[in-house]
């Protein structure tokens, strides 16, 4: 069996984080992140009634296995950032906040100035922090000095399904990063998650690969799965890729 | 030569506004150049991801007419990629029907006989329990113009009355000075419709013949103005049926691009009007078909995946049903577009017959039955 992932307080069976946009409807959308298995799900603050009980995603998340990750999408500023998890945090009681900070409407590229000055704060108001970032390995680095719990780089634009485009540098921030990397964004096919989790990240988040696809249930267990052998592949260490045929008379042999 | 063309651009001025863009174009050869697109270029558009506006043009085309379901397959994709199984759904609300202007295809022009009618608080208050009732959470407000009875500081309090029931307040009135729009948005105001009408500056001026809207360079430099007081989503179009509609489109398209480049931190929804009757109404001069709206919105969707498209009551039943799969973003359902015409006074004249007269509730089991998720709540305003 895989290792675990302990983020902050909490430790995760399932390294396959989810999302809840894009669904054709709640009852869905429970059913394919019951299948997925995955244990923290994000909720985007602005698409929810945090004072409505019966909110229609809230009440179909609401399920022991499920935490959830409230995130600022929609805020264009660190101090928009704040605002909206400190209302989350009173209304939702959870500490655990994913900071998105997308000025650009577009492509909802994230902006690394607003995301350190927001993550800098909300840590020292006591929030666990999962940032969403572009591929950045210093931007990487600065967020783990200011104390966040981990780092979310991104594979390619959100909801683009187009894969790692970010490889070269989501090797060098999970080479170089102490706290846990979850690729986020841009995961479009169950083989780019088994692909980050062979190269060592912590977790994935996919949203759009399950919610868009015709069988989302189909395809949530089809993630869990890839999500499970990438990371088992990742700790039984892949066997090493051979740049060229071993020689049959080596070239050093008149040494001997 | 090189050189030169470099220093050349280097040296040019940024715009300062979209007249100076729109000041480059002659509308007569842009609808030539319209008319003059083959199959080739449809087949190039087609092929490419990342269009520019002569691929639009060829969409718009009539060249593009044999390649319709193409291009409905690949914008109902490209839609559901971006936006998913989901329909954003909203509510306008007339507050006024008071206006100083003349347009001659409006029901509420100034010259029109009919009663007019400002809405107070107290009214304003039974038209959102009305909408509250039915689920609306996304409101537009509209009003004519009337800068006495219906100015900012109106405005301003409409939108501060209604502010604690609504996570998104839209507005569709008179164009407005930057610094009244950020005094609206500090007040709670999120998004600004403001439909050029027609790009064409003489059939304009035609049929905005008195009042502040004959005013064609102020309203064409609206959207800039909004841009620079940080306005979080624009709403552009043309009303089709003054004038050519591929011509008026692409302006629309050019419009568009030049904010998303200048003004990146905005949104922008494109919505479609076409001509509908209404009391001294005026026929449609450019006919627009079905056909030609479907290939509009296809185009539209297919030269950006990100942007908002938005589809009225103007609309029928059967259009309506179909287009919300094709690349329809919100939809509004069960519209009144008379002042105090949900609760207060529904007899009252209406701006324009809707056509979808479906009740919220038959709009949700339909789209519902589509397999769309109803969006009500998508905003909330933090800090």
């Amino acid at each position: 069996m895989n290792t675990n992932l302990t983020i902050a307080d909490k430790t995760f069976t399932s390294r396959l984080f989810t999302g809840t946009g894009k669904f054709s409807s709640s009852q869905l959308m429970k059913e394919a992140l019951l299948a997925s298995e995955s244990e923290l799900i994000t909720v985007a603050l602005k698409r929810v009634d945090v004072q409505n009980e019966e909110d229609d995603i809230l009440s179909h998340l609401n399920h022991s296995r499920i935490n959830l990750l409230p995130n600022t999408s929609g805020v264009r500023t660190a101090k928009e950032a704040v605002f909206a998890a400190e209302l989350s945090r009173e209304a939702l009681e959870t500490n655990w906040v994913k900071l998105e900070i997308h000025p650009d409407p577009r492509y909802l590229l994230p902006d690394p100035i607003e995301t350190l000055k927001a993550a800098e704060e909300l840590v020292k108001k006591g929030f666990v922090v999962m940032p969403y970032i572009h591929a950045d390995p210093v931007l990487c680095k600065r967020l783990e000095e200011v104390g966040t719990q981990c780092v979310m780089p991104l594979g390619a634009p959100i909801g683009s399904n187009k894969g790692l485009k970010t490889l070269e540098f989501l090797e060098i921030i999970i080479e170089q990063s102490n706290v846990p990397v979850v690729v986020d964004a841009g995961i479009g096919a169950p083989s780019h998650a088994a692909y980050a989790m062979e190269l060592g990240a912590d977790a994935v988040l996919v949203n759009t690969a399950i919610a868009v696809s015709q069988n989302p249930v189909a395809m949530a267990l089809a993630f869990k799965m890839a999500v499970e052998a990438g990371r088992m592949a990742y700790e039984a260490k892949l066997a090493p890729v051979r740049k060229q045929a071993e020689a049959s008379s080596p070239l050093t042999s008149f040494l001997n | 030569m090189l050189v030169n063309n470099i220093k050349n651009k280097s040296q040019e001025p940024k715009a300062k506004s979209f007249k100076d863009i729109f000041n480059q174009y002659n509308w007569d050869e842009t609808l030539q150049s319209i008319f003059n697109k083959t199959s080739v270029d449809v087949e190039s558009a087609l092929s490419k991801d990342k269009l520019d506006l002569e691929d639009f043009k060829a969409l718009i085309s009539p060249a593009a007419k044999p390649f319709l379901e193409q291009m409905a397959q690949r914008s109902r994709m490209l839609t559901k990629k971006r936006f998913g199984n989901t329909i954003q759904m909203y509510a306008p609300m007339y507050l006024s029907n008071e206006c100083q202007n003349i347009c001659t295809y409006c029901g509420f022009s100034f010259t029109n006989k009919i009663p007019r009618r400002t809405l107070t608080d107290d009214e304003i208050l039974k038209e959102v329990t009305f909408l509250k009732a039915k689920g609306y959470d996304h409101i537009l407000l509209v009003t004519g113009e009337a800068n006495k009875t219906v100015g900012v500081d109106y405005i301003k309090n409409a939108i501060q009355f209604i502010r604690s029931q609504f996570s998104n307040i839209t507005i569709e009135v008179q164009p407005l000075d930057q610094d009244e729009y950020e005094l609206l948005i500090e007040s709670g105001l999120y998004a600004v419709l403001v439909y050029q009408e027609t790009y064409h500056q003489q059939e304009y001026k035609k049929h905005h013949p008195k009042g502040k809207k004959s005013n064609f360079e102020y309203r064409l430099e609206t959207p800039d103005r909004l841009g620079k007081a940080g306005i979080h989503k624009i709403g552009l179009g043309a009303l089709f049926g003054l004038e050519d509609w591929r011509a008026d489109s692409f302006f629309t398209a050019l419009h568009l691009k030049y904010l998303q480049k200048t003004y990146w931190k905005t949104k922008y929804s494109i919505s479609f009007p076409r001509l509908r009757p209404h009391l001294g109404g005026l026929e449609p001069k450019v006919e627009m078909t079905d056909a030609d709206l479907v290939q509009l919105i296809c185009a539209f969707r297919m030269l950006d995946e990100d942007v908002e498209l938005s589809m009225s009551t103007r609309e029928s039943e059967v259009f309506r049903n179909n287009i919300v799969n094709l690349g329809a973003t919100s939809i509004s359902a069960e519209s009144k577009t008379n002042p105090g015409g949900y609760s207060v006074e529904p007899q009252s004249l209406e701006q324009f017959e809707i056509s979808d007269e479906r009740s919220t509730e038959e709009i949700v089991q339909m789209l519902k039955g589509q397999g769309l998720e109803v969006v009500w709540k998508d905003w909330e305003q933090f800090g």
